[in-house]
């Protein structure tokens, strides 16, 4: 292991910004796909009168 | 209109050609492609971020590497199998294939973003500037486009099997630049380096940060094939809509 974590794994050698530029991005744009799919399918779901979703049963 | 039909070892292989075979199918695997995705990120994170050592030259910015290139391999990738499925929807007229087709584009799209923000936040720190029109720069910014375009023109045909076939054709006539740009750091002199890993030579790098980009591309790839296969149920959902087999299925609370 190259650190604790802590003050020294945050500071990324000084490349934080690019470092965790790069990662927070990457994984706040999976996140808001992951959420868009979901909705989609509720939408479809509920299109197609799903009982889950309290349509016509 | 008959079914095509492909019978290799009694099993008709177009079965799964039609909505309403694939439906089910396509739901039974997302969960096992999800688990081994965040498996695979994890772990590869773990390797990247704590067992791959420091790089002697560019400090610690280099673990951008783990996300850049998984992202940037993907991006290409789904472009290849979208065109695929486009080729295959149009030769067979098979309504699946279109579909599958039109639910890995928003999937590629956000993986060349990726690939393209990390690389500029790679870029800052390595060759002091954020964008250059570098061959593979540039290249890769069109797939962006291609990607934005074929869902731009999704969005604006009314009629489904329109849009499907208009797609369809952006697509195999865009998969032109997917060679361009896995090629453009040989054929031209790009800012950008060749490639580290290849099909023909042993990978330039240590053998942990090696590991860590399979972990994070293998990741991407099942991350992919489970948003895909998402979405592609929402299409079917979308498209079918007071089918017979909807309902039944809905009855059955299976859907």
């Amino acid at each position: 292991m190259n650190w604790a974590i802590g003050s020294d794994f945050l500071a990324m050698g000084g490349y934080a910004l690019y470092v965790w530029g790069s990662y927070g991005v990457a994984t706040g744009l999976i996140v808001v796909e992951i959420i868009l799919l979901k909705s989609r399918r509720s939408a479809a779901l509920a299109q197609s009168g799903a009982r889950s979703m309290g349509g016509r049963s | 209109m008959s079914q095509p039909t492909l019978v290799i070892g009694n099993v008709n292989w177009f079965r799964y050609a039609s909505p309403q075979a694939f439906y089910p199918l396509a739901g039974a695997m997302i969960p096992w492609f999800a688990w081994v995705a965040a498996a695979c990120a994890l772990a590869g994170l773990y390797v990247g971020f704590f067992v791959a050592p420091t790089d002697f030259q560019q400090g610690e910015s280099y673990r951008i590497i783990f996300i850049h290139v998984a992202a940037a391999w993907m991006s290409m990738f789904i472009y290849l199998v979208m065109a695929f499925w486009s080729g295959v929807g149009l030769v067979f007229n098979t309504r699946l294939s279109h579909m599958m087709a039109s639910a890995l584009a928003p999937t590629g799209a956000l993986f060349t973003f990726i690939a393209l923000w990390t690389g500029s936040l790679w870029g800052r720190p390595t060759w002091g500037t954020w964008w250059a029109w570098d061959a593979r720069l540039t290249s890769e910014l069109i797939l962006l486009f291609l990607y934005f375009g074929y869902l731009a023109l999704a969005a604006a045909i009314e009629e489904p099997r329109r849009a499907d076939r208009a797609c369809a054709v952006l697509a195999l006539v865009g998969a032109v630049n997917v060679p361009i740009i896995y090629f453009s750091v040989k054929w031209w002199n790009t800012l950008h380096q060749g490639a580290s890993v290849s099909l023909t030579s042993a990978p330039t790098m240590a053998a942990t940060m090696f590991t860590g980009m399979i972990l994070m591309a293998i990741a991407a790839w099942t991350y992919s094939i489970a948003a895909a296969l998402h979405r592609v149920r929402s299409i079917i959902l979308e498209r079918e809509r007071g089918a017979d087999w909807v309902t039944q299925l809905d009855r059955g609370g299976r859907l």
